[in-house]
């Protein structure tokens, strides 16, 4: 399916849910080149669609390239999901843009499993709350450390567990 | 009849790593054992996290170049090639021919280097220790090769975007045909050594299966995808560089000796990608443009302040790294994420060790083939 059969279908299931469509392929030389993205405007629906894109006759998501963090810089967080279906090969991106200070989503991981390490490393350098994920844990720093450090406003702390941090 | 009486098991819990040789690296596996038997396993990572994606963002697109080389360090120039086509696909780009033969070369003796170190190493896990210096004397020879063209031999920023760092160097041509000869033989060898010894069979044959709708719900790539009889391979399905100009197969497993999807195939399957590497080897040596004089460093932008984002990926040794790059006009990229293929391969251990015995696990890691530094970046 090409990308605007799909936002076409999309739209007609979840409304106002599915917001812009940026297209940025128009004058590439590459066809294939994942640009382009389609903004979510309501995070509780991720799980839903999640579901749609992956069980959908004719869409078939069957596979989650990459879940990714934005910090947008404008008090907003973003979760993007790259997926592709290996069968149809066509290929999705879309974002989700949270507010900083309160920044949840229902988790995907029921619907890809691949998501999970993903949703835990979010987590872990972005401070995202991914509702129902199984083993909500930092994934590469310590349980313990201060803050999520991908933050655009993030700052090193001086002394960690008693110790001078250098630089 | 008597009814044997239940025995009482207690569960265990027992530490593997962070530093044990068959981990590959800093990796702590927190296995649950049941006697043997392992019940689950937790794997810990971050021991290696050098924040290279917090680095990239204080850094000019150049300048990301070497710790792209440090994420998969025994795949340098893998690595390289798939972050400088995703800036180039995101500035679009047009590099020039000899350029593009020089990387794919480049990359795929980088792939038969990264599988010799694999197999080597898996050689060394499941007991046997001779292949494992055979295919480091071979490796040598790529390495040299590397040597002579930029001066590194494990980490070569050699790759830049738009170009090169160093046109190639006259001694590769001819070392390159010797070195396809000679690699011919040691994989026929490595595979009377190794690949069907009856030990080896034995030993992973069955053990760690992986089912292909699993694997792909996982998030699984490269010959961990391919062992379950999936053809996908990027370079196929969403060719990049030249690579649609080469006549290669897709090695995927087979269950004409073990079963689909286990630590055998995955074995199996990185044999095989060796050999179709060497065939696409072969076509570039026929291929180059000898009399071509293009300056390697010609079309290297004088401003790379890309807009924009782009997700691009190119296959690895290891399996799909995928670059996400957000670019916001600024000489500094605004984020950098790469999609690693070891971290969603290893994220499937527990999946596949459970239910098997604590020796087994450690021929499972071992026919995943991580690199810790692309896990934990």
């Amino acid at each position: 399916m090409t990308h605007s059969e799909i936002i076409v279908l999309l739209r007609s299931r979840f409304g106002d849910a599915i917001g812009q469509w940026h297209d940025m392929s128009s004058d590439n030389a590459y066809q294939r080149q994942m640009g382009s993205y389609l903004d979510v405007t309501e995070p509780g629906v991720i799980q839903k669609l999640a579901f749609f894109l992956r069980d959908e006759k004719g869409l078939e998501f069957n596979n989650l390239i990459l879940l990714s963090t934005l910090d947008n810089s404008d008090g907003s967080l973003s979760v993007v999901y790259h997926v592709e279906s290996t069968q149809y090969q066509h290929e999705l991106t879309f974002k989700v843009t949270l507010p900083r200070d309160n920044a949840k989503v229902p988790t995907v991981c029921t619907v890809w499993s691949h998501a999970n390490w993903h949703e835990r490393e979010a987590w872990d350098m972005m401070g995202i709350r991914f509702e129902g994920h199984p083993d909500h844990r930092r994934i590469l720093l310590e349980e313990d450390y201060p803050g999520h450090p991908l933050r655009k406003d993030f700052r090193e702390p001086d002394f960690y567990h008693g110790m001078k941090v250098p630089y | 009849m008597v009814e044997p009486r239940r025995l009482h098991t207690e569960e265990m819990v027992l530490n593997v790593g962070p530093q044990h040789p068959s981990t590959h690296g800093v990796l702590r596996l927190e296995v649950i054992l049941d006697g043997e038997l392992v019940v689950d396993v937790i794997p810990h990572i971050g021991y290696l996290h050098r924040c290279f994606e917090k680095h990239a963002e204080h850094m000019t697109y150049p300048q990301v170049i070497p710790y792209v080389d440090r994420m998969d360090y025994i795949a340098a120039m893998s690595g390289e090639h798939g972050y400088v086509t995703a800036v180039e696909r995101m500035m679009n780009i047009e590099v020039p021919e000899k350029v593009e033969y020089i990387r794919v070369l480049f990359a795929e003796l980088q792939r038969i280097a990264s599988h010799s170190i694999a197999i080597g190493t898996y050689g060394l896990d499941a007991g046997a220790f001779t292949p494992f210096l055979y295919l480091f004397r071979d490796r040598e020879t790529i390495l040299e090769m590397f040597e002579k063209t930029c001066g590194a031999r494990f980490l070569y920023n050699y790759m830049w975007i738009g170009g090169l760092s160093h046109d190639l160097h006259p001694d590769v041509l001819p070392m390159c045909r010797e070195f396809v000869k000679q690699s011919r033989a040691t994989h026929k060898e490595i595979n009377n050594l190794l690949t069907f010894n009856h030990i080896f069979m034995e030993r992973t044959a069955g053990i760690g299966v992986l089912d292909p709708q699993v694997a792909i719900n996982g998030g699984a790539s490269g010959p961990m995808l391919r062992a379950c009889g999936v053809k996908w391979d990027v370079r196929k399905n969403d060719p990049y560089s030249i690579y649609d100009r080469f006549d290669f197969d897709v090695a995927v497993g087979s269950s004409e000796y073990a079963t689909l999807g286990d630590s055998f195939n995955r074995h199996w399957v990185r044999m095989q990608e060796w050999e179709q590497s060497l065939n696409i080897i072969e076509q570039i040596l026929e291929q180059y443009p000898i009399n071509d004089t293009t300056d390697v460093q010609s079309a290297i932008p004088k401003r790379i302040k890309p807009d924009g984002e782009i997700y691009s990926r190119t296959e690895t040794p290891r399996g799909e790294l995928g670059f996400y790059i957000v670019g916001k006009g600024d000489v500094k990229p605004w984020r950098v994420k790469p999609r690693s293929p070891a971290f969603s391969n290893l994220s499937l251990l527990p999946l596949i060790s459970r239910g098997y015995l604590i020796a087994d696990l450690i021929v499972i890691l071992g026919s995943i083939d991580i690199v810790l530094g692309e896990i934990d970046r």
